[in-house]
């Protein structure tokens, strides 16, 4: 492949390729060989990846498991389902493919993320609104020039014992 | 009177084919249509929504170069352009009606958020959320 710049694609083109996108965002955990998306878009086999990857930015295969990492990572975070079932529901045929590719992407497994996410929410959850917003109030209980009024005399003071 | 918002536009690939979606598919209405030499400037609006209409134009001269135009209609066409929202009083009985005549669906009706939204594209790309108003 060289890096010369691709011609703009034909908008016409474009609008049938938006088609393909629209079914795996529609149907992310459906099988999208190049073929069938190849016919949704009315476009060769042959030209397919290479134009979708030319107008989207990312290859066909690559966008689907993006959308389905997506939605699995919504089913962890939102939902009490299995971590096998989730695997099933976003379109993986088995748990290790998900996994793997679930830590290739998001750089952590799906039991961590989902740990991770219960852990963010149901932390502050558990304290009383008026006690942590009580918690999160700055330690000021006088007036700013009392505060520093005080600290420079301690300094003084300090200041002062040192000297016989 | 009242003031306020009185037309957004909205880029579609082709003025004639827009006006039959959005007239003949939608049910839209058409509110002005008038040329001046290539120039057409088009609106239509919701029946229900007489002081709000869409300008559906094409981008290109006079008002824009070769290059931009040709990049904005890239941009249509790749569904780059905000998603508008219809308001409906029944999202499954607007989606079957529309599927009938043929509006392309990107989403079916699902129930979520104590409502009922689908989501469909224009000829041009489009996208729409159409979402069943909360009783």
């Amino acid at each position: 492949m060289s890096d010369l710049p691709l011609p703009p694609q034909d908008p016409e083109l474009l609008r049938r390729l938006l088609r393909a996108k629209d079914r795996m965002d529609a149907a992310s955990h459906e099988a999208w060989p190049v073929q069938r998306l190849a016919a949704v878009s009315d476009v060769s086999e042959a030209h397919f990846a290479r134009s979708f990857k030319q107008a989207f930015g990312t290859p066909p295969h690559r966008y689907l498991l993006t959308r389905r990492i997506e939605r699995a990572t919504a089913l962890l975070r939102e939902t009490e389902l299995p971590i096998t079932e989730i695997a099933f529901e976003t379109g993986w045929e088995s748990l290790g493919t998900f996994g793997r590719t679930f830590r290739d992407i998001t750089g952590e497994s799906p039991s961590a993320l989902r740990a991770r996410a219960r852990a963010a929410v149901q932390e502050p959850g558990r304290v009383p609104a008026c006690v942590l917003s009580a918690a999160h109030r700055p330690d000021l209980t006088i007036a700013v020039s009392e505060k520093r009024r005080r600290e420079a005399d301690a300094i003084n003071e300090s200041h002062d014992k040192e000297i016989p | 009177m009242i003031q306020g918002i009185e037309v957004v536009g909205l880029y579609v690939r082709d003025q004639d084919e827009a006006l039959a979606f959005y007239v003949d598919k939608l049910g839209f209405r058409v509110h002005t249509d008038v040329r001046n030499g290539d120039y057409r400037w088009l609106t239509v609006q919701h029946p229900d929504q007489p002081s709000f209409q869409l300008g559906l134009s094409v981008p290109g001269p006079p008002v824009l170069d070769a290059d931009t135009a040709q990049a904005l209609r890239a941009i249509v066409a790749k569904g780059g352009m905000p998603p508008l929202v219809l308001k409906v009083d029944d999202c499954r009985a607007a989606h079957a009606r529309m599927q009938a005549r043929g509006v392309e669906f990107t989403q079916e009706p699902i129930d979520r958020y104590g409502t009922v939204d689908a989501g469909f594209r224009d000829p041009s790309g489009n996208g729409w959320k159409m979402i069943e108003a909360r009783r």
